[in-house]
């Protein structure tokens, strides 16, 4: 199934990657991580791997794509 | 193509070190700002060409200045709005590095606008990501040269009025109306479309640099949600409702088809030895030269020279004799002239290096070998000179004696014995016998051939010959 990965330490809460995600996937963690914001959180389910989370996202740690398995 | 993970490229760091605390894996970007989106489609396109090794990434003034801490490439972070004139040179010299040269729109468009000009109209073999966010990030939220009509910032604070403050300026526009640019285009980083649109520019356009096909420049319409205030997603819709009515997306110059592979890439070519000879205007016959300082005394090797006059003394043209006498020997020589508004009467200077080695800076700061010709040079560079130094001194023009009593000297009166000659203009080349019968650094026959390339009119040759010869007699016979 794909799916995708969230470095929650490094996601500054942007929600860039919320608001392109075609199935609306991703949602706000409630915790405030060390860098002072709310996280991107990966539902769980629905991921279909499109990749667009990954680009655009600006940051280079963050979001990692499984598109497959 | 597609790859089943997609992930951090292996073209940034593992650990971005920047302090305070080392180690860290987010950027020093504001949430949602596009720089990060722009650098992680350069990475992802650096790894997929397999060019990390060869890479030099540019880093401007501007928000992007920490790209160094980011791409595992070579890097270079560049005085503001120079990026082009400094990767121009560095691409020049090594034309199989893959120059990448990344600019906001205050360095690009204001401060760098005549050298990212230049650099187009030169047909640069070179990759240019132009970060158009209207604004100047950065410093707080400046109006930009892109700053769009009615545009609130922290210096348009009514809105940007075309009556005060200009329009909006059309970068891509301006250069696609020139010859040499191989590829334009304006990309957008907003929704799913223009995202993939943006990425397949990127690469394109790097790839136009490793075919040798010359210029490319991607113009990036990228959000700063600190400088705009506004939330990042807002901050993208503002890019898509507002700045692309100004900037239009799209293809604006595209001859990669039309480009031969490898025609702008500028490789040196490689001059033949026997082209050197008509190049250079030598007389006589080609011939290699076994260029060795072994058989010059120590305190003489390598020397680093300093000549100073008044103007029309002859110093420059000096310098350069002795600069072209060294490279005869294929040695490594530089020569660089100071003057200013002193040409014209006042003092005159220049420095010349020659070296086995290669010259890190043609500066000669302390010279080994310092040249005065008139008072005011031997007043002011003589403290200057390596202890152990040669001082060459006119005592013609100088009345007192050096101070010094570390240092080798050697009197001559240069301008008297010219005028014995009568030409008061080839004292400069009773030096050049003097430095060489002291010193023996070249060759004679080789140092008297240089005459030809930098005396301009021939039928002076024969008494610049006679200077050269007057001065290496007066040393021979000096303090006999
Ligand atoms: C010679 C010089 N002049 C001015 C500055 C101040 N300065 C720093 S960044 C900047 C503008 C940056 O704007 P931009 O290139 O658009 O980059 P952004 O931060 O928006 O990405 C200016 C004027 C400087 N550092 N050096
Ligand atoms: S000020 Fe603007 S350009 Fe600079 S990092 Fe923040 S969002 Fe990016
Ligand atoms: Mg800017």
């Amino acid at each position: 199934m794909p799916h995708i990965e969230i470095s929650t330490e490094n996601c500054k809460g942007c929600g860039l990657c919320i608001h392109i995600c075609p199935v609306s996937a991703i949602e706000f963690a409630k915790e405030i991580n060390k860098l002072g914001y709310h996280p991107a959180r990966y539902k769980g389910d629905g991921c279909t791997g499109c990749t667009l989370c990954f680009y655009t996202c600006p940051e280079p740690s963050a979001i990692t794509v499984y598109r497959k398995s | 193509m597609a790859k089943d993970i997609l992930t951090k490229p292996k073209a940034f760091y593992d650990n971005f070190h920047r302090k305070p605390d080392q180690n860290k894996q987010d950027t020093h970007y504001c949430p949602g700002c596009g720089h990060g989106i722009l650098h992680k489609m350069i990475a992802e396109a650096i790894d997929d060409f397999e060019i990390a090794d060869r890479t030099i990434m540019i880093s401007p003034v501007g928000c992007s200045v920490f790209v160094y801490y980011y791409f595992d490439t070579g890097n270079l972070q560049v005085a503001h709005g120079r990026a082009p004139a400094v990767a121009t040179g560095y691409k020049r010299t090594h034309p199989e590095a893959i120059v990448i040269s990344y600019q906001g729109d205050g360095d690009l468009a204001a401060i760098g606008g005549n050298n990212i000009l230049q650099a187009a109209n030169r047909g640069e073999n070179i990759t240019f990501f132009f970060v158009n966010n209207a604004i100047y990030g950065m410093t707080g939220g400046q109006m930009a040269p892109t700053t769009l009509l009615g545009q609130k910032t922290m210096t348009s604070p009514y809105g940007r009025k075309a009556e005060r403050e200009g329009y909006p300026m059309r970068v891509l526009e301006l250069l696609s109306s020139l010859e040499a640019p191989t590829y334009l285009e304006r990309v957008a980083l907003t929704d799913a479309k223009h995202l993939m649109k943006a990425r397949a520019a990127v690469r394109k356009a790097i790839k136009t640099q490793i075919d040798g096909k010359g210029f490319s420049l991607i113009e990036v319409l990228s959000a700063c949600p600190s400088g705009w205030r506004m939330t990042p997603t807002d901050a993208v819709a503002w890019i898509s409702e507002k700045m692309e009515k100004t900037f239009p997306v799209g293809v604006y110059k595209d001859v990669i088809k039309d480009r031969k592979p490898n025609t702008w890439t500028r490789m040196l070519e490689k001059v033949p030895f026997e082209k050197y000879h008509e190049i250079l205007e030598l007389t006589g016959e080609p011939m290699e030269i076994e260029a060795d300082m072994s058989s010059v005394l120590d305190i003489y090797k390598n020397p680093e020279i300093l000549i100073a006059g008044f103007g029309g003394q002859g110093v420059l043209l000096l310098g350069q004799f002795l600069a072209e006498a060294g490279m005869r020997h294929c040695w490594n020589s530089s020569w660089i002239p100071s003057y200013g508004p002193e040409m014209r009467g006042g003092t005159a200077n220049c420095h010349v290096k020659i070296s086995e080695k290669r010259i890190g800076s043609p500066i000669v700061a302390k010279p080994s070998i310092l040249i005065a010709m008139n008072l005011p040079s031997l007043d002011k560079f003589e403290p200057l000179l390596k202890p152990g130094g040669l001082l060459i001194y006119n005592t013609t023009m100088i009345s007192r004696a050096p101070s010094r009593n570390d240092i080798e000297i050697l009197p001559i009166p240069a301008t008297k014995m010219a005028d014995q000659l009568e030409s008061l203009r080839v004292a400069n080349m009773v030096v050049a016998g003097a430095i060489q019968e002291k010193t023996k650094l070249f060759d004679e026959i080789i140092l008297k051939d240089c005459l030809n390339t930098v005396v301009k009119h021939k039928n002076f040759i024969p008494l610049n010959l006679q200077a050269i010869d007057k001065g290496k007699e007066y040393v021979e016979n000096f303090g006999k």
